[in-house]
């Protein structure tokens, strides 16, 4: 007994979540049977902390058309077309393997997409890193970069936007999260469940080896620590080029309407996604692990069944389709092989050549671990470190350059140009050109907009209103571009949430995120929940990274961030009422602390329909949401993005109550910095700042003022492959 | 006018080559990799990509497939054919283009809208996008190939960000019917994508077929 506890130990059970195997199978489980159940029980697979929390998102909308539970979510995009989208984290791997992890994260979001019928038009990304003074985190960035980079360039789907920051807490934890959006006609998406007795279980794509074991259990669903270099075989490796013909293989199957369902394989392999497809069905699965394709060909059945190997998918098919099914997978030069048969058993049996290895009811696999609540407990005031990098006596010119520097502030362009950004030929907006990519869909008749944002610093400070500002922010980038929101996916990356402050971050995020998207009639159409993101010096930011699609009518009218001429006059719009409270500069100043003002989603609601409306008539020459860095950030990206200078005077914030430093540099939500003719500033209730011209940033803020070349300020702005590249990499 | 766009497991950029080939002049259509005819096209595409995922080499296994002995009899007749990126590679692998297209200096994938000149003075907006498009020749071929006009673009003055030798950014072959060229003239055909110059690429093509 003692041998046996000690095990499941081993696999991430608990000694009670063992007992309960045993009540449900009323046996002890064999080898098979254990690792099988350690792979779905795990906090990756059950969601077992966080399941209970997710119950108070908002799922449904006129225009989901797949909500939470699918492969993807998605949502109708008119004329008979679906934009299937979702977010997920590899942060685990990336931390071990950066390149590979990074590289197969995207492998991964792909597949997700494609399992629903939809063609992957578009990758985002969101990456957290340590300080870039940290070898570490210089090594981190750059594979992470160079693996999204080599996966979805290479497969020909566009990286049209992300973000990318940089924090101290992320050191020895990156946060690797991709999400990928793809197009369908509404009526040819499939679902991942399985159904028909007697139907056939297609295994499709890459051979099977023992890559990945252990991914989602060991690595995924516990701390990371010392040693884990040991932990570099759970890592997978990803091959594009096997992924791109079977993406292409299988949107032929369902072009030509000859797959039942198709459900691609992530983590815990054949286990998941075997027992996955048999629950949503409500029927059983036999899969013969001696059919399986190999490798290496002494595997053992629990390894086949657990292994993490890359670009598979597991399809139904109806038996007189199934030569049809392997000659298309022959076309592509891909594997395809029958593995198995949908019974009515309500069992997942493993077989070799025929003899039962192992025998589980479905729902008990897939549904039985138990759920656990939550114990929150607020950590008392700021529970993170302060480290100044700024002094109290630096001039707000050393200031605003030492924030454009910033690597979290500082162009991404390093990182981005190393990505495919115009394959398929539907990027009108190219990143950093506008506050959310814009991807025009001719089938549709329209466009999408997509961004993705979160700011771990900040919901470090206010997990609730932390939140709440990266669903605004979201909300702030599309209607920049004139877009309204359609749904949003998440991804949650926490530390351990079985320690009380973690576990109260989670609830309080959970709870603004339920809230904003309320207000905002946004639905939440399926998200990812990473947790157990710590090292060694404690968890990361608590880091919940939110994807928003939305929806314009032309594409030919959308908005810029950068200025665009000479002599226009500078507005802001929305209830912007900045403070420094988890501020860029708070952060430089070492000064962060617990606390956040409050957002009034109402107002910035209706902010980002007046902005969005504006747009879409072509009224605004630019529109640029205020975020990080405050207004004078705001204010030297868009005049950097065009040449052009500009003078304003913040006296209208002063007015409203701000000191000169938190009209500068403050940060909240609601704020629009828009630009055009004067009248149509005036008319859409436009604070007046002041006119595009000049060569230089020049901005009146009392004592504070600022003037600073525009040179200057793109000097630093562009600082970021210096900081990067510091090894000579 | 009918083109035909080869597709080997691993293009990227065929169904972009295919809208650009019908807003440019007409119709055109795929051709499957494992084809040996090409089906009466009158000009063909070799798009970009990984063909066969790059494997071995950029393009070195794709010059074995059925269709491109089907492309190289095409071209000897005198057929227009044009590479992009990858298929640019796949022709100097399979010596219908002279040269060979090396790792960017910087040793990093760039993607980036630069701007060309053309043998005519022309200039042309276009996005690159590559990890091996450092065009490199012997000094000797160079030079040959300056005297003979097969440059065919080059990048600008400070556009050269992948280290081609002299600028090069497409060649021709010495009859003038085959062109390679590393940006992506596809991606190049509308106002709301960036621009339209990467209509002139594939009018120029077209030209040649009309002279043979």
């Amino acid at each position: 007994m003692t041998v046996e506890l000690a095990k499941h130990r081993e696999l991430g059970l608990t000694d009670s979540e063992f007992e309960l195997i045993v009540e449900q199978l009323g046996r002890e489980p064999n080898d098979v049977e254990l690792a099988m159940f350690s792979l779905l029980w795990s906090e990756h697979c059950a969601y077992k902390h966080s399941r209970k929390l997710l119950g108070r998102l908002p799922t449904e909308g006129e225009r989901v058309v797949m909500g939470p539970g699918e492969n993807a979510g998605a949502v109708d995009v008119g004329n008979g077309y679906a934009v299937a989208f979702k977010v997920e984290s590899h942060n685990h791997p990336s931390a071990v393997e950066p390149f590979q992890g990074a590289a197969t994260g995207v492998g991964g979001i792909l597949r997700d997409v494609f399992a629903l019928g939809a063609r992957p038009i578009a990758i985002l990304d969101s990456l957290r890193f340590g300080e870039l003074d940290s070898v570490r985190s210089r090594h981190l960035l750059d594979g992470a970069v160079r693996g999204i980079g080599h996966y979805g360039n290479s497969i020909g789907v566009a990286t049209v936007g992300g973000e990318i920051y940089f924090e101290e807490p992320y050191e020895h934890n990156c946060l690797v999260n991709a999400m990928c959006v793809g197009l369908a006609r509404t009526e040819d998406m499939v679902r991942a469940a399985a159904a028909g007795v007697g139907n056939a279980v297609v295994l499709m794509g890459a051979s099977t080896g023992r890559d990945g074991i252990g991914g989602a259990s060991v690595l995924a669903s516990a701390e990371l620590g010392e040693g884990d270099e040991a932990k570099r075989p759970t890592v997978q490796i990803g091959d594009p080029f096997e992924e791109s013909k079977v993406l292409e293989c299988c949107l032929e199957l369902l072009g030509k309407g000859l797959l039942v369902s198709l459900q691609d394989l992530g983590a815990a392999g054949l286990t998941s996604s075997a027992g996955e497809m048999a629950a949503a069905g409500g029927v059983g699965i036999d899969i013969d692990v001696a059919r399986v394709p190999l490798r290496e060909a002494d595997m053992e059945p629990f390894e086949i069944m657990v292994s993490e190997s890359q670009e598979r998918m597991l399809a139904v098919v109806e038996p007189a389709r199934v030569p049809e099914v392997l000659a298309v997978c022959e076309k592509w030069q891909t594997g395809g092989t029958e593995i198995g048969v949908v019974t009515d058993s309500g069992q997942v049996r493993i077989l070799r050549d025929g003899e039962v290895v192992g025998d589980m009811p479905v729902e008990s696999l897939v549904d039985g671990c138990p759920l656990y609540d939550l114990e929150p407990g607020e950590p008392q005031g700021w529970i993170y470190g302060n480290r100044a990098t700024l002094t109290p006596e630096a001039t707000a010119e050393q200031e605003l350059l030492a924030l454009l520097a910033a690597p979290s502030i500082a162009s991404k362009r390093w990182a981005f140009e190393q990505y495919d950004s115009v394959v398929g030929s539907r990027t009108v907006r190219r990143p950093e050109s506008a506050d959310a990519a814009v991807l025009r869909l001719p089938e549709a008749g329209n466009a999408i907009a997509v961004s993705i944002d979160g700011n771990g610093r900040r919901v470090a400070c206010d997990p609730y209103e932390g939140t709440v500002e990266a669903v605004l922010e979201c909300a702030q980038n599309l209607a920049c571009v004139g877009a309204e929101p359609l749904g949003l996916t998440n991804c949650l990356n926490f530390g351990n949430p079985e320690k009380p402050a973690t576990a109260w971050q989670l609830d309080r995020a959970v709870s603004g995120l339920a809230d904003a998207c309320t207000a905002l009639g946004v639905p939440v159409v399926g998200g990812n929940v990473s947790l157990y993101n710590e090292g060694p010096d404690g968890p990361i930011y608590p880091t919940p990274v939110v994807g928003m699609v939305g929806e314009l009518p032309d594409p030919a009218r959308t908005a810029g961030s950068a200025f665009a001429k000479q002599g226009d006059a500078i507005g802001l719009v929305g209830p912007f009422a900045p403070t420094l409270a988890g501020s860029e500069l708070a952060k430089q100043r070492g000064v962060l602390d617990a606390g956040l003002p409050r957002s009034d989603v109402t107002a910035v609601a209706a902010a980002c329909a007046i902005v969005r409306d504006a747009v879409r008539a072509g009224r605004l020459a630019s529109a640029h949401d205020v975020s990080d860095g405050g207004l004078a950030v705001a204010l030297a990206e868009a005049a950097i993005g065009a040449g052009l200078g500009c003078r304003v005077d913040l006296q209208p914030l002063r007015d409203r109550g701000c000191q000169p430093e938190e009209a500068l540099f403050g940060e909240g939500s609601g704020g629009f910095l828009v630009s055009g003719d004067r009248a149509t500033l005036e008319e859409l209730g436009a604070t007046l700042l002041g006119e595009v011209g000049g060569e230089a940033i020049e901005i009146a803020a009392g004592d504070r003022s600022v003037a600073v070349p525009l040179a200057e300020a793109e000097r630093a702005w562009r600082s970021l492959p210096a900081q990067a590249e510091r090894d000579g990499a | 006018m009918i083109w035909g766009v080869v597709q080997f497991p691993g293009s990227c950029d065929e169904r972009d080559a295919l809208h650009a080939c019908e807003v440019a002049s007409g119709e055109a259509r795929l051709i499957w990799h494992e084809e040996r005819e090409l089906g009466g096209v009158d000009a063909v595409v070799i798009p970009g990509g990984f063909s066969y995922g790059d494997y071995l080499r950029a393009g070195a296994i794709a010059r074995f497939s059925p269709a491109m002995e089907a492309v190289a009899g095409f071209a000897a007749a005198g057929g227009p054919v044009l590479g992009i990126c990858n298929g640019f590679q796949v022709l100097c692998e399979a010596g219908l283009l002279p040269g060979a297209l090396l790792r960017n200096e910087e040793l990093r994938f760039i993607c980036r809208q630069v701007e060309l000149v053309d043998a005519g003075g022309g200039r042309l907006s276009i996005p690159a996008k590559h990890g091996e498009g450092r065009y490199h020749a012997p000094e000797d071929a160079l030079d040959r190939l300056e005297a003979n006009g097969q440059v065919a673009y080059r990048y600008a003055t400070d556009q050269n960000f992948n280290g081609s030798a002299r600028d090069i950014a497409g060649v021709s072959n010495e009859a003038g019917n085959v062109l390679g060229l590393m940006p992506h003239p596809e991606h190049a055909v509308d106002p709301l994508t960036g621009s339209t110059d990467g209509l002139r690429v594939f009018e120029a093509v077209a030209a040649a077929g009309a002279r043979a």
